[in-house]
């Protein structure tokens, strides 16, 4: 499954699962930006159907409900939802 | 954002339907316009792609069937004004946050996990153990009920479509 990079100050390997049409999606991902950390994105919704498949099994194993956004820091910490104050602290 | 052959002003008629609806029935759009655009923006996208407007907020499955709970606004819509003040997307918002009683935040998701929709699919009771007269069907997005051999083919009271009604008695 590819990945779209965003380069930044690296504080271990964030991982940003996506949908292109949510608004939380989008709020999340201008949070990254704005806090500039090198981190990766994929929008599930427009991945190739086999892929999205493997991409669900990969959010649903982080967060069992399989929402968006769900982002994992370092394959341990997870975040699901715009909870931007959460965000912030995992990434200082 | 990604939305091909979707304009400004599609965007702009949509937002201003939806609006009129949601006020109609009592309802109220996000009055955050920027954010809620973008989740016109969605829907749009999600109506081009899959023929209905599923919930720019959750993953579609790009079945009718599986998908009919998050066809905008979604099963889930009313519990969550209730208890959050906001629906998932924060599309459609509450008197008390119009009225600046209550913040809108990103809240939990109410919408069962697959394995579990699934299950439910398989063992979904259809109603009709107890005798009446007539069958009586609910709409799955607002509550209404009535009696009739059929469910209507939209919903008097919130407009959604035959396909959202289930066998309540």
């Amino acid at each position: 499954m590819k990945m779209e990079h965003v380069p930044g100050t690296r504080k271990g390997t964030v991982v940003l699962y996506a949908l292109s049409t949510c608004g939380w999606c989008a709020k999340t991902k201008a949070l990254l930006k704005e806090i500039g950390v090198d981190h990766s994105f994929v929008y599930v919704d427009l991945l190739p159907e086999d892929e999205l498949e493997e991409a669900l099994q990969e959010v649903e194993r982080f967060n069992p409900h399989g929402s968006f956004p769900t982002l994992v820091i370092d394959n341990r910490k997870v975040i699901v939802g715009f909870r931007e104050q959460e965000i912030r602290e995992a990434l200082r | 954002m990604i939305a091909p052959g979707i304009t400004d002003a599609e965007i702009d008629a949509r937002h201003r339907q939806l609006g009129r609806d949601a006020e109609e029935g009592g309802y109220h759009l996000n009055p955050d316009v920027a954010f809620t655009r973008n989740l016109v923006r969605g829907l749009l996208v999600n109506e081009q792609r899959y023929g209905y407007m599923a919930c720019p907020c959750r993953i579609a499955a790009g079945k009718k069937e599986e998908d009919l709970d998050i066809i905008c606004p979604c099963d889930y819509r009313d519990p969550d004004l209730n208890e959050h003040g906001a629906c998932y997307c924060a599309l459609y918002v509450s008197s008390d946050v119009i009225a600046g009683n209550l913040p809108v935040g990103s809240i939990p998701e109410r919408r069962p996990p697959r394995v579990e929709r699934k299950a439910a699919r398989m063992s979904r009771s259809t109603g009709g153990s107890i005798k009446t007269a007539y069958p009586v069907w609910r709409c799955r997005v607002c509550g209404y009920l009535c009696a009739m051999e059929n469910p209507p083919l939209v919903c008097p009271i919130c407009k959604a479509k035959q396909d959202r009604f289930e066998r309540f008695l």
